[in-house]
C-alpha cells in the first residue's frame, strides 16, 4: 500500500481580498478513514476542501492529495477523486438519472447507474428537471456524482444540509459503506452529531485554523471538569448564565448554548446538582434535561473557543425521535 | 487483508478521451434540443426571417442585385442559423453553466477542459446539421437553386466551420466574463443587432456605405462567403480570412478570460 498519506495540508494560507479564510491550516487524513472537518460557517472549511480538490492554488503551503499536487497533477488525481459540491452542479434542465449516466461515461469502472439510483431514492425524480428537484433530492444526486466513478478518496461538503432526518441516516449509511469498502471520506459539517456518529477523526476548525484533533472519543473524554448540561422546557429569563453562576459560587463554570440549553462546568457532586435544582425552582423554569458528565463535541468546540458552535449556523434538523405526543410548555 | 465484495470498493480510472468527448456533446446536444427558447432561436427565427424575407421580396426591392431572392437569402440564412448556435445559443448555455456549477463540477470529473471544449463544438455540429437539413428543405421548397458544385459545397462547409470556431469564441468570451443574466441579454442583444445590421441575411452590398463597416464583421463575412459558395460557388478569400482572424482574436481572448465559476 503506499505510504502517502489521503490527504495532507501543510501550512496552508488563504485569503480573498482582506478577508483571510485560511490561515496556516495543518491537515492529515489517513488513508481508509472517514474524517470530519468540523467548524462554524466561514471557518474555512469549503475553501480548504477546493485546495485540496485542485479549484484554488495554494497561495501558501503544501497540499498533496494520494500523494500527488492537486493542481499540477491534476489529469492524473481527478479520476481517482469523487468530489460532492456544497450545492449546484447540473444543467438546469437535466434529469437526475441522466446526469448520473453522463459523469458515469466519464468514468473507465463506473458503478452500475440503476444500483446507485435506487439506493438513493433518485428514481422517485423521474423526468422531472434539476432546477425543480428538492434540496434533498439534489443533495444525494450530488453524493452520487460524486462515488459513481469508484474513487479512492470522497470529499464531501456538507452533505446532510437540508435533508430530512430519513435522508440523513441513507446518506451516512452509504458513507459508511464507503468506508467499510476501503474508500477514504473527507466531510465538513457543521453538525456534531454527524461528526460525532461517522468520523473516525474529527478536525475542529475555527477562523481558518485547526484547533484539536481526535477521535470523537477522544475530544469528548476528559477534560479539566466534569460537565453538566441543562436543558429547560422554556426559555431562561434574561440573565440565567450569570445568576446561576453566582448561586454556584468559585470553581464553576456556565455557558448559555442557546435559549433554553446552558453548560455548566465544575464539579459535579450532589452540591451542584442541589444548587442547580434549587437555582430552577426559583427561576420558575422546568429542567427537561439535566446530564452528567456527557461531554459532547459541542461542549469541546465551546471550550476551545469560547463559543457554541451552532451560533450563525443553520439549523441542525433534529435527528433524535420524539415521542408525537411530547407535551411542549 | 480480507477479499473486499462491496459495491464501492476503489477502482478508479478515466473513460477514454473519444468516449467523454462523446458523451458530452450527446449530453449537451441533447439539452439544446429539449429547450424551447434554444430551438426558436436555431430553427423557429430562421426559418421565419427566410419566409418573410422571400415574401417580402414580392413587395419590396431589397437590392439583390438581379438575383432570384431565395438563391441570396438562403445561404445568408443559413448563417444566420450559425450565428444562432454557436454565438447565442452557446454563450447564453454556457452562463447559465457556470453560474449552475456545472462547469465547476465537470471541473472535477475526468473530463479535461479541452474534452469540454471538444464536446461543446460536437454539440454545435450537430445542431447545425439539424439546422441546415431543415433550413435546407424549407429553402428548397421555396424554390431555392444553389450551386452544387464540390467547389461551391466545400467553401460552404468551410465557412460554415469557420464561422462557427468564430462564433463560438465571442460567445463564450460573453459567458465566461459575464453574469449569466448578463450573458443572456448581451448575447441576444447582440445577435439582434446583427441580424437587422450586420449584413448576415442581406449582402453587405445591400446596406450602403455602411456595408464597408458590415462585411468585416464576422456576420457579414459568414453572409457574404456563404452566399458567393450557394451563388456561384466561388471561395470568398476576403470574407474566409476575415472570418479566421475573428475566430483567432476571439478564441485567444476567451482563452485569457474565461472564469470557470
Amino acid at each position: 500500500m503506499p505510504a502517502d498519506p489521503a490527504v495532507l495540508v501543510e501550512g496552508l494560507q488563504m485569503r480573498y481580498g482582506d478577508t483571510v479564510a485560511v490561515a496556516g491550516m495543518d491537515l492529515v487524513v489517513e488513508r481508509g478513514e472517514i474524517a470530519a472537518v468540523l467548524g462554524p460557517n466561514g471557518a474555512g472549511k469549503t475553501t480548504t476542501l477546493e485546495t485540496c480538490e485542485g479549484y484554488r492554488r495554494p497561495q501558501a503551503g503544501r497540499v498533496r492529495v494520494l500523494g500527488l499536487d492537486p493542481v499540477h497533477q491534476q489529469r492524473e488525481l481527478l479520476p481517482r477523486i469523487g468530489v460532492m459540491l456544497q450545492a449546484g452542479g447540473a444543467w438546469s434542465g437535466v434529469r437526475a438519472v441522466e446526469m448520473l449516466r453522463h459523469v458515469a461515461a466519464l468514468h473507465a469502472h463506473p458503478l452500475p447507474v440503476e444500483d446507485l439510483v435506487e439506493r438513493l431514492g433518485l428514481d422517485e425524480c423521474g423526468r422531472t428537471p434539476y432546477r425543480r428537484l428538492s434540496g434533498g433530492q439534489q443533495q444525494r444526486l450530488g453524493l452520487a456524482m460524486a462515488v459513481v466513478g469508484r474513487p479512492e478518496l470522497v470529499f464531501v461538503d456538507e452533505p446532510t444540509a437540508g435533508l430530512d432526518p430519513a435522508a440523513r441516516r441513507t446518506t451516512w449509511a452509504l458513507l459508511e459503506e464507503l468506508r467499510s469498502d476501503g474508500v477514504t471520506v473527507v466531510l465538513t459539517t457543521h453538525y456534531l452529531d454527524e461528526a460525532e456518529r461517522l468520523a473516525d477523526r474529527v478536525h475542529i476548525i475555527d477562523h481558518g485554523r485547526r484547533i484539536a484533533t481526535g477521535s470523537p472519543l477522544e475530544l469528548t473524554r476528559g477534560g479539566t471538569h466534569a460537565t453538566i448540561r441543562l436543558v429547560v422546557t422554556e426559555p431562561f429569563p434574561p440573565g440565567a448564565p450569570e445568576s446561576l453562576r453566582a448561586s454556584l459560587g468559585p470553581g464553576t463554570d456556565v455557558t448559555a448554548i442557546d435559549e433554553r440549553s446552558l453548560v455548566i462546568s465544575g464539579p459535579a457532586d450532589s452540591t451542584t446538582l442541589g444548587t442547580v435544582s434549587r437555582w430552577c425552582e426559583a427561576q420558575g423554569v422546568l429542567p427537561e434535561s439535566l446530564n452528567l458528565g456527557q461531554r459532547t463535541l459541542e461542549d469541546v468546540f465551546l471550550e476551545l473557543t469560547g463559543r457554541p458552535l451552532a451560533a450563525g449556523a443553520d439549523e441542525a434538523p433534529s435527528v433524535t425521535a420524539r415521542p408525537s405526543a411530547s407535551v411542549v410548555g | 487483508m480480507s477479499a473486499r465484495t462491496g459495491s464501492f470498493v476503489p477502482r478508479p480510472g478515466s473513460a477514454p478521451m473519444a468516449q467523454m468527448v462523446l458523451a458530452q456533446a450527446r449530453m449537451e446536444s441533447r439539452l439544446i434540443l429539449r429547450n424551447g427558447e434554444q430551438l426558436l432561436l436555431a430553427v423557429v427565427i430562421p426559418v421565419i426571417v427566410l419566409v418573410g424575407g422571400v415574401e417580402g421580396a414580392k413587395h419590396v426591392d431589397l437590392g439583390l442585385g438581379g438575383h432570384r431572392p431565395v438563391d441570396v437569402l438562403a445561404p445568408g440564412v443559413l448563417a444566420l442559423a450559425v450565428m444562432s448556435t454557436a454565438f447565442a445559443s452557446l454563450a447564453i448555455a454556457t452562463g447559465f453553466e457556470r453560474r449552475y456549477g456545472v462547469l465547476k463540477r465537470l471541473g472535477t470529473s475526468p473530463l479535461p477542459r479541452t474534452g469540454l471544449l471538444a464536446g461543446k463544438v460536437g454539440a454545435l455540429l450537430l445542431v447545425e446539421v439539424l439546422q441546415v437539413v431543415v433550413i435546407g428543405a424549407v429553402a428548397l421548397a421555396l424554390g431555392w437553386r444553389p450551386s452544387y458544385s464540390p467547389a461551391a459545397v466545400g467553401s460552404a462547409v468551410l465557412f460554415l466551420l469557420v464561422g462557427t470556431a468564430a462564433f463560438a469564441g465571442l460567445g463564450l468570451l460573453l459567458a465566461g466574463t459575464l453574469r449569466a443574466e448578463a450573458t443572456l441579454a448581451a448575447a441576444n442583444l447582440v445577435y439582434l443587432l446583427l441580424l437587422a445590421a450586420g449584413a448576415v441575411v442581406l449582402p453587405s452590398s445591400s446596406y450602403g456605405d455602411f456595408g464597408e463597416v458590415a462585411r468585416w464583421l464576422p456576420s457579414g463575412a459568414l453572409g457574404d462567403g456563404m452566399r458567393d459558395a450557394a451563388l456561384s460557388g466561388v471561395l470568398d478569400l476576403r470574407s474566409l480570412l476575415t472570418l479566421a482572424v475573428w475566430a483567432v482574436v476571439g478564441g485567444a481572448l476567451t482563452g485569457r478570460t474565461f472564469r470557470w465559476e
